[in-house]
């Protein structure tokens, strides 16, 4: 690692970033440091204000307050093209480029050289030959940008970025959807860069590559800072302890994961090609079965397996020892199985419906549309559920868009608890919700179990997982690699399950 | 080197191909210059429309208003002939610079007030459509040596007569391919039809773009209005209905995606003649009524669309095989 | 805060307020133009009068925005029901031509009306083709199935049944006034009465999210076009009968953005979602009553296209989101946050599923 003496003038320094919501403050007095020439990586769990305070440099968000130097003079990026042209690239998680133009169109969007008043096509795709060859492509440049894979997309999208901007390149989250080779890929060029004197922020969900490629690391907790490191001078467990902070022994309680019941569900060999390799679980009555692995590894894909949401070509479902049909979540929910999806916004709610109608959606759905569900009798159901899981809300008539993410959440499980489910499947049921919700949702899981429902929940956040599961499936490559039952369920086993290609 | 993406393009040629050499299988005689003169001719005013349409469409947009436009313009050129002594050049620049107005103006209310221009340029085809009935609601014949004179322009081979109107349709196909494929304009309108989010955050200038695409779109109905007068001599409020139904048909059968981003302004120029040529199909054939060309067009618009969608899944196939390898390697805490 | 109000559904009548006081604005203008506008008189057993004949006149798009209003609620549009209509009208009118009664040609057209439905609902909801695009097919060679069964000609008939469903009257109203209420009640109250309405709010809202919660999307998607196809036919009757022949060429022409007019007019959003039917029927009065006031006026009819143009031009501003978010703002004092501001109001664009 480079030597970065921190007397030096900052390339890109941030001070006193403040951001605002409604009834949230996403940034308090934020500072950033950027130094010539370091990989620094930006650290925080979801909802800590990684993305909102990389939405104020780049210009996407109005920040309320703070100031935004580069070079050492004070800017205002009022947009993201705005940014750009202050120097300040970024390249996103999902691709930002055009998927109807060629690489070359791509790179050059805008900035095309031209002949005569016409783009010098000829000239522009021998430019980005040359341009990619340095980034270490051997590729078409008049190719689609679609003929190519997802991780050397996103280096033509870092190549945009740096030829165009080239002081800094704001990285969020890259590797998200990467492989191995593919990560060592853009670890190379990022490398390239640095040695270049580019100056990088680093927005990763992956510890192992922030200690591999990043030369220090600001930490964000509930939007403020709470520490800023040279990483060559701490441990990974002192980032997580930052990252984390008390949350984290709060989390870690004395295990009570009662007695199961009866076998509810049993799936055999279920799976789909291209999607999961066939897998087989068995979940009793009160009982919480976690699904553990990284981001891609299968844990979405196994629940909308189960749920119908995709319909598979292997394998069955049985459920009480009688096998049924799964073919669509219609299917699902008339065998009294739910799922609350992990991407709420997209798969959950139904925005613009209130929220009385949002919770009353999937009972509505099973009645089948002859049967209304009476007005008085809807009411009551919704009260009943704003009351018990303390949903908080101006009126039942609000549009549930306008709800927070946690009284989002909540309102879905709502949804899902009103059709009186035996079988409930959770995906993420904490991601991106504020602190207060996240106890009350895990509070609530421990309690469903302990009334004798069976649930599936996928989780990112171990320790949650640990928390509350009756027993522990770590999912890698999308195969299951690892049962964990009873003491065995700790983050360390789970961590090392998911490290170590080890069959159960 | 053919791409993926050229694929329409290609079936759009094939369809053109085999359906030209079943109707000269038929009748011998739709192999003479004549029949490709009268092609060009015939389908002039509707080749420079769709032009105009290709772009509207390649950005993911939609422009119902070029019908109502074209008579417009006709009926305006008309009656500024009738009664007034202006030379007609100066009626033409007159006309394009309001339609451009015109089409500027729709591009302006659909960006800045963020509307469908579905629903923005309705309103535009029921105002030029109702302009052009407050001008007259007669047909106006157009008696001007002028327009004697650019009528008896042709160019004749093997006693078919090339007129100026086809030439100037093949002129403004040319001009399109150029704009679409090598101008800076006409990469933003495929930007913007790709994904109205990545072109902006990749400095597409959306604005000026959107305002240009229905900018080009209305000049050129103004262009096809005043081919369409040449053609007929005279300006009639009711005519040109349902034009832009025709475009809209044209640029799809020549492989442009109705969603936008994909297909080529030549393209087109193949699915205007091929519409043609089911047309003329049907006058040789003389035995066959007038209404097969509708639902002949329309089943040939069912296929294009079957073809795009069917093409579309496998890109998307193999998008989702792309995206679903695996992210592994390190453990995420978080 | 956190205990909720327990109130009434916002009121029906609060949602259609914005629609009244437009038709109220257009009958006052009418009155103002012609003072005997609101006088009705009854001569051989039949009502006559200028209101009589706004909503007599109406009467096709009020029946076409009743099932366009659904179609727009699931983030769809049908362009064919123009098309459609001159296929019912030309397929009506063929069957008493061929000696049958006229129950048997309404049944036949409602019949071919629900068969383009159903193919538009197919394309949409089973091949997953972009409304638009999918009902342009038949709205491209509709007319050409119509003049098919024409054969090209204006087909005349006199069958004293069938024109009566057009120009008849039932106790002195005419016969398309009453189809129109009946058909818009019974479709208002089987949506409302039922779970339907709601449904199919959610389908046009988030259709992924409706699917995983249950709803059958396809099930109601292809319901929707039907429903469409049948309104399109009964207003394809309704005109044939009223001129006693089937136009395949101008039967419904351009009825279809009318349609799509009064749907937008009655405050439902293209974006698809919550909707209205009765506030479309208003829309369609309204647009109805504006001819009237055109005609009334004594202003040459020219300036029908004109008015009407530039009328939509000021709705839709009223309602454009950027227009709705600058009122918010100066409203700012209201107790709901803000709406999300990644939360583009905009129609992204649809990917092509």
């Amino acid at each position: 690692m480079t030597n970065i003496s921190t007397s030096d003038r900052p390339v890109l320094h941030a001070r006193g970033i403040s951001k605002f919501f409604p009834g949230t403050i996403a940034l308090d007095d934020v500072e950033l440091r950027l130094m010539p020439g370091e990989v620094h990586a930006l650290l925080g769990e979801n909802g800590a204000g990684k993305s909102t305070l990389i939405k104020c440099l780049t210009g996407a968000y109005r920040r309320d307050a703070g100031v935004i130097m580069l070079d050492g003079t004070e800017v205002e990026p009022a947009s993201t093209a705005d940014s750009q042209r202050l120097g300040i690239g970024t390249v996103y998680q999902e691709v930002n480029l055009l998927p109807n133009l060629t690489v070359a169109e791509n790179l050059f969007l805008g900035r095309q050289p031209m002949r005569g008043g016409f783009i010098a096509r000829k000239r522009m795709n021998a430019e980005a030959r040359a341009v990619l060859q340095d980034y270490g492509l051997e590729i078409d440049p008049a190719e689609p940008l679609t003929a190519y894979s997802v991780a050397i997309q996103q280096v033509i999208a870092i190549a945009r970025a740096v030829e165009m901007s080239g002081k800094v390149l704001i990285l969020d989250e890259p590797t998200a959807s990467l492989d191995h080779d593919e990560v060592q890929l853009l670890f190379g060029v990022i490398r390239k860069l640095k040695k270049r004197g580019l100056s990088i922020v680093f927005i990763t969900h992956f510890l192992d590559q922030v200690f591999a490629i990043s030369d220090r690391a600001t930490i964000l907790r509930n939007g403020r800072v709470i520490g800023e490191c040279v990483l060559a001078e701490v441990t990974q467990h002192d980032v997580v302890t930052m990252m984390l902070g008390r949350q984290l022994e709060a989390r870690v309680k004395a295990r009570d994961v009662g007695v199961a019941g009866k076998t509810l569900v049993e799936v055999e060999d279920l799976g789909k090609r291209g999607m999961i390799a066939p897998f087989s679980l068995d979940i009793r009555e009160g009982e919480v079965v976690g699904l553990a692995g990284l981001l891609g590894s299968g844990r979405t894909e196994t629940a909308n397996l189960i749920f119908g949401v995709v319909p598979a070509d292997q394998g069955k479902i049985m459920l009480r020892g009688q096998e049924i049909g799964v073919t669509n979540p219609r299917d699902a929910v008339a065998h009294r199985f739910a799922l609350c999806p992990e991407d709420r916004k997209v798969d959950g709610i139904v925005g613009d419906l209130s929220v009385r109608d949002n919770i009353i959606l999937a009972l509505q759905a099973r009645q089948g549309w002859m049967r209304p569900i009476p007005r008085a009798k809807v009411q009551e159901i919704a009260e009943s559920y704003v009351r018990a899981l303390d949903i908080r809300l101006a009126s039942l008539d609000m549009p549930i868009r306008l709800l927070s993410g946690g009284n989002q959440q909540k309102a879905l499980l709502a949804r899902w608890l009103a059709t009186n489910p035996d079988f409930l499947i959770l995906d993420e049921p904490t991601r991106g919700i504020d602190v207060g919700a996240h106890a009350e949702i895990i509070a609530l899981i421990e309690q469903l179990r302990a009334d004798g429902m069976a649930l599936l929940v996928a989780s990112s956040e171990l320790e949650e997982l640990v928390a509350y599961s009756t027993r522990v499936i770590v999912l890698r490559d999308r195969k299951q690699v690892r049962e964990l039952a009873g003491d065995e369920i700790t983050p360390d086993n789970i961590i090392n399950a998911i490290a170590t290609e080890e069959v159960a | 080197m053919i791409r993926s993406t050229h694929l329409p393009l290609l079936i759009t040629l094939a369809t053109f191909i085999v359906a030209y050499a079943l109707c000269a299988s038929a009748y011998p005689a739709m192999l003479s210059f004549r029949v490709v003169a009268n092609l060009l001719t015939d389908n002039a005013f509707l080749g420079i429309a769709a032009v105009g349409m290709t772009f509207v469409i390649l950005s993911g947009g939609i422009d119902l208003s070029i019908g109502s436009v074209i008579a417009f313009t006709g009926v305006f050129l008309a009656v500024i002939l009738r009664d007034t002594s202006l030379h007609p050049l100066v009626a033409f620049a007159l006309v394009l610079a309001l339609t451009t107005g015109f089409g500027a103006a729709m591009g302006a209310t659909i960006h800045y007030l963020e509307m469908p221009p579905f629903i923005v340029t309705l309103a535009g085809m029921f105002l030029a459509r109702g302009a052009a009935y407050v001008l007259s609601t007669e047909s106006v014949p157009i008696t001007h040596e002028f327009y004697d004179m650019l009528q008896g322009l042709y160019w004749k081979i093997d006693g078919a007569r090339f007129r100026l109107i086809g030439g100037l349709m093949v002129l403004t196909f040319l001009v399109g391919i150029i704009t679409a494929h090598r101008t800076r304009f006409g990469q933003n309108v495929y930007a913007l039809g790709g994904g109205e989010q990545a072109a902006r955050l990749m400095g597409v200038p959306m604005a000026s773009t959107t305002i240009g695409i229905y900018a080009v779109s209305g000049g050129l109905a103004g262009l096809s209005g005043i081919v369409f007068s040449l053609y007929t001599s005279a300006g009639y409020s009711l005519a040109t209905v349902g034009v832009e139904l025709d475009a809209i048909a044209a640029v799809v059968i020549g492989g442009t995606l109705l969603t936008g981003g994909y297909g080529f302004v030549a393209g087109t120029f193949f699915g205007i003649l091929i519409m043609g040529l089911i047309q003329t199909y049907i006058v040789f054939d003389g035995t066959l009524s007038s209404w097969w060309t509708k639902i002949v067009i329309g089943g040939l618009l069912f296929a294009f669309i079957l073809l795009q969608k069917g093409l579309t899944w496998a890109a998307e196939k193999r998008a989702t095989r792309a995206r679903q390898r695996t992210a592994t390697g390190s453990a995420a805490l978080s | 805060m956190t205990q909720p109000t327990v109130g009434p559904r916002p009121s029906v009548f609060k949602r259609i307020m914005p629609q009244l006081v437009i038709l109220a604005v257009a009958l006052a203008l009418n009155v103002a133009v012609f003072p005997e506008f609101f006088h009705i008189d009854f001569r051989n057993g039949r009502l006559f009068g200028n209101l009589i004949d706004v909503l007599n006149r109406g009467a096709p798009v009020a029946l076409l925005c009743i099932g366009m209003t659904l179609v727009i609620a699931t983030k769809g549009i049908d362009l064919s029901v123009g098309a459609v209509m001159a296929i019912a009208g030309a397929v009506a009118a063929a069957t008493v031509v061929d000696g049958h009664s006229w129950g048997t040609a309404l049944l036949a057209a409602l019949l071919a009306g629900g068969l383009c439905g159903l193919w538009n609902g197919f394309l949409v909801a089973v091949l997953r083709i972009q409304p638009i695009v999918a009902t342009l097919v038949l709205m491209v060679a509709g007319r050409g199935i119509a003049q098919l069964v024409t054969e090209g000609k204006i087909l005349t008939f006199d069958n004293a049944g069938l024109i009566n469903l057009g120009a008849g009257t039932i106790a002195g109203v005419p016969t398309p006034i009453l189809i129109w209420l009946a058909l818009g009640a019974l479709v208002t109250f089987g949506v409302r009465r039922t779970a339907l309405g709601m449904l199919i709010e959610a389908i046009g809202i988030n259709e992924r999210s409706s699917r995983l919660a249950g709803i059958n999307s396809r099930v109601l998607l292809v319901c929707v076009y039907l429903v469409s196809g049948l309104c399109a036919a009964l207003a394809g009757v309704i005109v044939a009968a009223d001129i006693k022949g089937a136009d395949a060429n101008n039967a419904g022409l351009w009825l279809e953005l009318d349609a799509i007019l009064a749907v937008v007019i009655g405050g439902n959003s293209l974006l698809g979602g919550r909707f209205s039917i009765v506030a479309s029927l208003l829309g369609a009065l309204i647009i109805q009553s504006i001819n009237s006031v055109i005609l009334l006026s004594g202003l040459p009819p020219e300036f029908n296209l004109v008015i009407k143009a530039l009328l939509i031009l000021g709705i839709l501003v009223i309602q454009s989101p950027r227009i709705g978010n600058y009122i918010y703002m100066l409203r700012a004092s209201g107790p709901q946050p803000q709406p999300d501001p990644l939360v583009r109001q905009r129609p992204e664009k649809e990917a092509a599923q």
